[in-house]
């Protein structure tokens, strides 16, 4: 993560694997656990030596490159497999503690939000409610049929014995018994009863002697096909995760495998098998304030970042991560394999790398500002700019009172339909100085009319001062969506360069990481003037925009031989090489000079040096008040 | 369930699975009607349902006969039936248009639930009107701060357009 604004030729692979590490569960060890979460990894590895996810475990837990620039922050990619194991380890601890079945704890947990420590706390308090509460048993008033055979089979047991079976998948089958279906955690009941001469479905009202009927521990049974169909709805359709029965008012809900197992039954459900295991780890992300979903869309990765949190630490760092893929996908491709490892192979194709702020939901790079100011800046202009453009050009400030005045027809004369004042609409002044020079105004001179001028230029001076800043950074994310364009062209020039002289493929490499630093320093640049419309003014200001002129001359000079480049190389064809050299030193610079303002406001935040002229949450008051700005 | 159909159904197999399950619904519903609610399919499509609903005695709504439609969606029993009122009603929880606000007919719908089901919960609803959850919020409010005289208004409405013998909808 550190080197994203090194120039060599020779970057690229092994970034990717680095930021691959993981240090997620290191985190978690050192923040929420302690020895506790240590030794029971410990016992876990001995538990499941032949489980080959535990014996690799060391592979995934590589230590982070410490973070080296005080605008980064630290954080981790995880994949969906990554989250998926971590969650597995939560519900092997907890359903280590309770002695209870891991689905049985995956419910629990996912119940309370993946709040373990609240978790326990409920459980030791009174388990028969939680496991209610939660969905994995049928109250105690309410008996089943099929929860008395559980309890039946173990009846001297604690309640929390019979917990134990209470997530089993209860296969009721009139007919036909398969008992290729039971495994470990399912449990065949013989029919009995009722059930014994023909099961009508109760959804589809099928009374074929062939149909499965299938239950959840409350023993309300459907046939397979209503419980596959539900399923499908429920996921296809509503995003949800906790599908419970489909009897009215019963709470309980489908563990994992029951769901999988109904799901495998239909081809459009074999398709959702990996749409629910999506679902069920963003619900854990979600939970989780150290963990964030990758908001790209088709991509299914996790970033971990724990230095941003809190709420707070965001007044002091802007925690811009990625989740390392690149590229949307056009097909939805197997979760689990949007990895890290396409995002190595995009030198051809020119993908968006998926960064995005964690703190907030602006899915683009906004450093140097921070997410707090830089919301209020994205609520402005899509208030403000275009009425703001509009005003100015179009009304003028009654010097009176202040109103907005829009003259649509008429002589110069007006009269404030507010206050009543009459004054010129050429000189502002007041009407009465004008005596009956009508049409023509020639007092430019009269007192009034520079007074009332200077109060209109004061009013006018905050919608211009917005104006300044909103051109500006609108005109730098123009360029750095034409950047696109200017990509293609490169790429084409690189192609050309190569046939046309003697370099290499590696050796026109420049063009590609001079557009590429181009784009990054516009995108800094644009955010730079959405903290500098924010900063209050001081030397500190003067400071920063020192720093945002120096970065923006590079830039458009930068900008300049790249554009102009091409026609300047037909010239002179011998000379690539002087071009070379001159495009990698501007890029040098370029990048010098954004790490420099990145660096810079990035310290200025920890040191608390920037003050606003807003109010903006964990700061001071503003030192300054605009009054007027609009 | 697809072991159960004929090779030359497998295609339609869900198709079959709804159809048979809105017959039987629909012959329940005429052999064995819920008292006060009659609910009978169109000719030409069985999913759609001509219903009326008896105002509860004792509520503002005694003595009027509602009318309203029920449409099965495609996605029926794993989506819930679209149900209106036709006739005008003034009632916090049901708008201008005749749609209802009933948890069974959104979220809290369930595939185990029926067309009879549905229509009970409806006839229900007219008995207990609930203006802390309301759909028209003006007749919530009168309903909230002057239950007496919003019910006078209901018995109005129920009297001009719901009263069978004038024969008004």
């Amino acid at each position: 993560m550190s080197s994203d604004y090194e120039f060599s030729d020779n970057e690229g692979e092994y970034y990717d694997s680095d930021e691959m590490m993981d240090d997620y569960q290191n985190d978690e060890d050192e923040e929420m656990e302690g020895d506790k979460y240590n030794n029971h990894n410990h016992n876990n590895n001995n538990m499941n030596d032949d489980d080959y996810d535990y014996t690799n475990d060391d592979d995934f837990r590589i230590p982070t490159k410490s973070k080296s620039k005080s605008y980064q922050v630290e954080y981790t990619s995880l994949t969906q497999s990554l989250v998926e194991k971590s969650m597995k380890e939560e519900v092997d601890h907890v359903s280590g503690i309770f002695g209870v079945e891991p689905s049985t704890a995956t419910l629990l947990l996912r119940h309370l939000g993946w709040n373990k420590e609240r978790l326990i706390d409920k459980y030791m308090e009174n388990p028969t409610q939680i496991l209610v509460d939660s969905g994995c048993q049928v109250p105690e008033t309410i008996p089943s049929p099929s929860s008395s055979h559980s309890v039946d089979d173990k009846s001297s047991s604690s309640s929390r014995r019979a917990t134990r079976s209470s997530s089993k998948l209860l296969l009721l089958s009139s007919s036909i018994t398969s008992p290729s279906r039971s495994s470990s955690a399912q449990k065949k009941i013989s029919s009995t009863s009722d059930s014994s001469m023909t099961f009508t479905c109760p959804i589809c009202y099928d009374d074929s002697p062939s149909l499965i009927a299938l239950s959840l521990t409350c023993a309300h049974s459907a046939c397979s096909g209503c419980w596959t169909a539900y399923a499908i709805s429920k996921i296809r359709d509503e995003g949800e995760h906790c599908i419970r029965c489909m009897t009215e008012g019963c709470a309980v809900v489908a563990p994992d495998e029951f769901i999988h197992r109904v799901l495998r039954d239909d081809d459009d459900g074999k398709d959702l098998e990996g749409r629910f295991e999506e679902l069920v780890v963003r619900g854990f992300v979600a939970s989780n304030p150290k963990l964030k979903f990758c908001p790209y869309p088709g991509c299914t990765n996790t970033v971990s970042c724990p230095s941003a949190a809190s709420k707070s630490v965001l007044s002091m760092l802007v925690p811009i991560v990625s989740c390392g893929a690149r590229g949307i996908p056009s097909s939805s491709q197997n979760p689990t394999s949007t990895s890290l490892s396409t995002a190595t192979n995009t030198s051809s194709a020119h993908t968006k790398e998926h960064i995005f702020c964690f703190g907030c939901p602006i899915e683009s790079d906004h450093r140097p500002v921070i997410c707090a100011v830089a919301r209020l800046w994205m609520k402005k202009c899509e208030d403000d700019s275009e009425t703001a453009n509009w005003i100015k050009s179009n009304t003028k400030e009654c010097s009176q009172c202040q109103s907005t005045i829009e003259k649509n027809g008429g002589c110069n004369h007006m009269t404030c339909k507010k206050c009543r004042y009459e004054f010129c609409w050429v000189c502002m002044g007041p009407w009465s100085e004008h005596g009956t020079a009508w049409y023509s105004c020639n007092r430019y001179d009269e007192k009034g009319g520079v007074e009332a001028r200077d109060a209109q230029s004061r009013s006018r001076a905050s919608l211009e001062r917005y104006l300044h800043y909103y051109n500006r950074w609108a005109n730098h994310e123009q360029s750095t969506k034409l950047s696109l364009d200017l990509y293609a062209k490169t790429e084409k020039k690189m192609t050309d360069m190569q046939i046309t002289s003697s370099l290499t493929w590696i050796e026109v490499q420049f063009m590609k990481k001079a557009v590429e630093a181009l784009e990054k320093c516009r995108e800094t640049l644009k955010w730079t003037y959405a903290m500098g419309y924010y900063l209050g003014r001081g030397n500190e200001k003067e400071l920063f925009e020192d720093n945002q002129r120096d970065l923006e001359r590079a830039v458009e000079d930068l900008a300049e031989l790249l554009e102009g480049g091409g026609v300047e190389m037909e010239k002179e064809k011998e000379n690539v090489g002087g071009l070379r050299q001159r495009i990698t030193d501007k890029t040098v610079y370029v990048q010098k000079r954004n790490e420099i303002m990145l660096e810079d406001t990035a310290i200025g935040f920890q040191d608390g040096r920037w003050k606003w002229n807003v109010g903006v949450d964990g700061f001071e008051e503003p030192i300054e008040d605009f009054g007027g700005v609009v | 369930m697809r072991l159960c159909i004929p090779i030359s159904l497998i295609g339609c197999s869900s198709c079959t699975q709804n159809e048979k399950r809105i017959i039987k619904e629909t012959e329940r519903l005429v052999a064995d009607p819920a008292p006060g609610i009659t609910a009978s399919p169109h000719d030409d499509n069985l999913r759609y349902f001509d219903v009326t609903i008896q105002g509860p005695e004792g509520s503002p709504f005694q003595n009027g006969v509602f009318n309203l439609e029920l449409f099965l969606p495609e996605e029926y029993p794993m989506a819930p039936p679209k149900v209106r009122f036709l006739t005008k009603i003034y009632h916090p929880n049901i708008d201008k248009l005749g749609r209802i606000c009933l948890d069974i007919l959104k979220d809290k719908w369930s595939p185990a639930l029926q067309i009879r089901t549905v229509l009970l919960s409806v006839q229900a609803l007219l008995s207990a009107p609930n203006p802390d959850d309301p759909l028209a919020t003006d007749v919530a409010k009168h309903y909230k701060e002057n239950e007496e005289d919003a019910q006078r208004v209901s018995r109005e409405w129920t009297e001009k357009y719901a009263n069978i013998n004038k024969g008004v909808n």
